[in-house]
C-alpha cells in the first residue's frame, strides 16, 4: 500500500483517540487513552521516513504516561463529574468550526504531499557526508550544523526541570513555618 | 492536501479541549495533543514521495528527506517533555493548596 493510504488510517486513529482522550471521564483512563495517539504519531513518523523521530517519540510517550499516572492516579480517585457549560462549548466548536474551514484556504497554497520545496537540505544532503563525517544527516544537522539550537533545546529543558523541582521542594517551606 | 487539514483538525481538537475543559489534567492532555500535531504537521512537509530516510550509504543514490525539520521536530519533542513535567508539578501543588482541580474553583489565585 502506498504510505499515503497509511497516514489516513493512522491520523483517523489518532483523531478518534485524542476525541475519546478528551471524552472519558475516569482520568486513570483518559491518560492511557493519549498513549493511543502518541504511539500513533511514533508510527507514523516510520512511515515518513523518520526513524530517529520514531524512536525519540516512543520513549517520550512512555515517559509522559508514567509522569502522568505516577502524578495523577492517587490524587483524583474521587472522580469529580464535571458537569460542562453548554453554551460556552457550543460557541467553542462553532468558533473552531469556522477556524477549520477558513485554513482551507490557507492549506491550499501550500506544497502538495510529497514534493516539498528542499533548498537549505540539497547542500546538507550532499555535502554533509564529506563535512561532517556523520552517516546519519540528522545527527550531523544537530550536532554539527546547528548546535547552538540543541544548546537552546538543553537550556529549556534543564530549566524547566529546575522549575518543575522547585515547585515539588518541601523543605524550604517548612523552615519558614516554623 | 487532505492529510495536512486531518492534522490540522488534530490540533483543534486540541484547542477545544484546553478552552472548554474544566479539569486541569485534561487541559494538560489537551495541550500535549496540540504539541503532537504540530510535530507531526512539520514531518508531514518535509516528506518527499519515493525517498529513504537521510541516512548516506555506500554506492546508493536515491532522494531523501528533508532532514531539517526532523532535527527541529527532535527538539520540541524533548522539550514537550520538560513542559510536560513542570506542568504536571504545578497541577500537583495547586491540587495541594486548593484540594481540587477544577479551574472554576481555584478563586484565590493571589494565594
Amino acid at each position: 500500500m502506498p504510505v499515503d493510504v497509511w497516514l489516513y488510517f493512522i491520523l483517523s486513529i489518532m483523531i478518534i483517540g485524542s476525541i475519546a482522550c478528551l471524552e472519558i471521564k475516569n482520568i486513570l483512563s483518559s491518560i492511557i487513552t493519549i498513549g493511543i495517539v502518541g504511539l500513533g504519531l511514533s508510527i507514523a513518523f516510520l512511515f515518513l521516513g523518520a526513524p530517529d523521530l520514531a524512536l525519540v517519540q516512543f520513549v517520550f510517550e512512555i515517559l509522559c504516561m508514567i509522569i502522568l499516572i505516577r502524578a495523577f492516579s492517587k490524587r483524583s480517585l474521587k472522580i469529580t463529574a464535571l458537569k460542562r457549560d453548554i453554551p460556552e462549548t457550543v460557541i467553542a466548536i462553532v468558533i473552531l468550526v469556522s477556524i477549520f474551514v477558513l485554513s482551507i484556504f490557507a492549506f491550499k497554497d501550500l506544497p502538495s504531499f510529497g514534493q516539498p520545496i528542499v533548498r537549505v537540505a540539497e547542500k546538507y544532503l550532499t555535502q554533509a557526508g564529506v563535512e561532517t563525517g556523520a552517516q546519519n544527516i540528522v545527527t550531523s544537522v544537530i550536532l554539527n550544523y546547528r548546535i547552538y539550537d540543541t544548546l537552546g533545546e538543553l537550556t529549556v529543558l534543564f530549566t524547566a526541570i529546575l522549575g518543575a523541582l522547585t515547585v515539588l521542594r518541601k523543605i524550604g517551606r517548612k523552615k519558614r513555618n516554623a | 492536501m487532505t492529510l495536512y487539514l486531518m492534522c490540522f483538525f488534530l490540533f483543534l481538537v486540541g484547542v477545544y479541549g484546553a478552552i472548554t475543559k474544566r479539569d486541569l489534567i485534561k487541559i494538560i492532555l489537551a495541550i500535549g495533543i496540540m504539541g503532537y500535531s504540530v510535530n507531526l504537521f512539520l514531518v508531514l512537509i518535509a516528506y518527499r514521495s519515493g525517498a529513504l530516510a537521510p541516512i548516506l550509504k555506500e554506492g546508493i543514490s536515491v532522494p531523501m528527506v528533508d532532514p531539517i525539520p526532523q532535527a527541529l521536530v527532535l527538539t520540541s519533542i524533548v522539550i514537550e517533555l520538560g513542559i510536560t513535567a513542570l506542568m504536571a508539578a504545578l497541577a500537583i501543588r495547586i491540587y495541594e493548596k486548593y484540594d481540587t482541580l477544577d479551574i472554576t474553583k481555584i478563586r484565590r489565585l493571589k494565594g
